[in-house]
């Protein structure tokens, strides 16, 4: 069973780390949520990179959510988006597939090509 | 005649492959309207009622609400993704959901107060979606949105679970809600909750 003294040695951790990362967010990792993100499986994925990102202790990415875009055939979508604005767009997600960005984007900058918009227009 | 129609093409859309595989996604879909309904406070509640044979699931929130017009016709996928992008097809497609499962969706709307979606399923008919995973869907929910109240209340007439983020941000003590190992925690915290009181009582549920 989870209990509430965990959440407190969790917070404790959490404290002693606010100080470094406040107000440093380097990446956001935006997963389109609407009806036909959900129906294709946006919720999987959005889980994936959380769990990702904890497993690896990344705390300055955050994962957030979006509506629909009108690209519903390409769903699960999600846009990886850098500090400087800098976009990418990654299509047919899939939570093996978000375990890939994490470590090749998010850890070591490199963009998964393959599983980009363009790649996929381009087919 | 045009509601023979209208189901037609209910039907039809679900058979197309847009169809929520279990009531978790259904739940993700209507916290969304209601995130777009600029609610501050979501309630869900999950009641599973083994005399009667009836799960219910209510998401109760505090939005812009509808007026009369616009709820009824919240159940019309025509009318609903031409005027207004609020509620879409993810009410037509719990309707669907529920009433294969010898159960019903009720909406009750007020303009400005907020607006109630009750889904009801019958626990032991073979159509009835199961319910999936509860606890990811309201930890993702939480991570995209900090600033909304939500609360999960989780029955089966004899026991309880209950879960509030503003029962947890007064241990949180400042630590942000999205915090990743503060919602990990919470997913876990949940799905305990969920085996506790559905366990045995929903057959998809390990007891």
């Amino acid at each position: 069973m989870k209990s509430l003294a965990e959440l407190e040695a969790i917070r404790k951790k959490a404290q002693e780390q606010i100080s470094v990362r406040e107000g440093n967010e380097r990446m956001r990792i935006v997963v389109g949520m609407a009806t036909c993100g959900i129906a294709a499986g946006a919720r999987p994925v959005m889980n994936a990179f959380l769990e990702e990102l904890k497993k690896r202790n990344i705390n300055d990415v955050k994962v957030t959510m979006t509506g629909c875009i009108g690209a519903c055939r390409l769903e699960p979508i999600v846009d990886v988006i850098d500090s400087n604005g800098k976009k990418v767009t990654y299509v047919k997600m899939t939570p093996e597939k978000a375990a890939r960005v994490v470590a090749e984007h998010i850890v070591n900058g490199r963009v998964c090509v393959d599983y980009t918009i363009g790649a996929e227009e381009n087919k | 005649m045009l509601n023979e129609f209208f189901l037609l093409i209910r039907d039809l859309v679900c058979q197309w492959g847009l169809i929520m595989r279990d009531i978790s996604l259904h739940l993700m879909d209507i916290m969304q309207n209601s995130i777009r309904a600029q609610a501050t406070e979501i309630n869900v509640m999950l009641i599973a009622d083994r005399e009667k044979d009836e799960l219910t699931v209510e998401i109760r929130d505090n939005g812009i609400g509808m007026d009369e017009s616009l709820l009824n016709q919240v159940r019309d996928p025509f009318v609903t993704t031409r005027t207004t992008r609020k509620v879409g097809l993810g009410i037509p497609m719990l309707e669907a959901s529920a009433e294969r499962a010898g159960g019903k969706l009720d909406i009750k709307s007020q303009k400005s107060k907020g607006t109630t979606v009750v889904a009801t399923f019958k626990i032991s008919h073979i159509d009835r979606l199961p319910l999936g995973n509860i606890a990811e869907t309201i930890m993702n929910i939480i991570a995209a949105n900090k600033e909304i109240d939500i609360s999960l209340h989780l029955s089966n007439k004899q026991e309880e679970f209950n879960f509030s983020i503003s029962e947890i941000k007064k241990y949180l003590d400042g630590v942000p809600i999205d915090n990743i190992d503060v919602l990990i925690w919470i997913k876990d915290y949940i799905n305990d909750g969920v085996k506790t009181i559905f366990g045995g009582v929903l057959n998809e549920v390990p007891g």
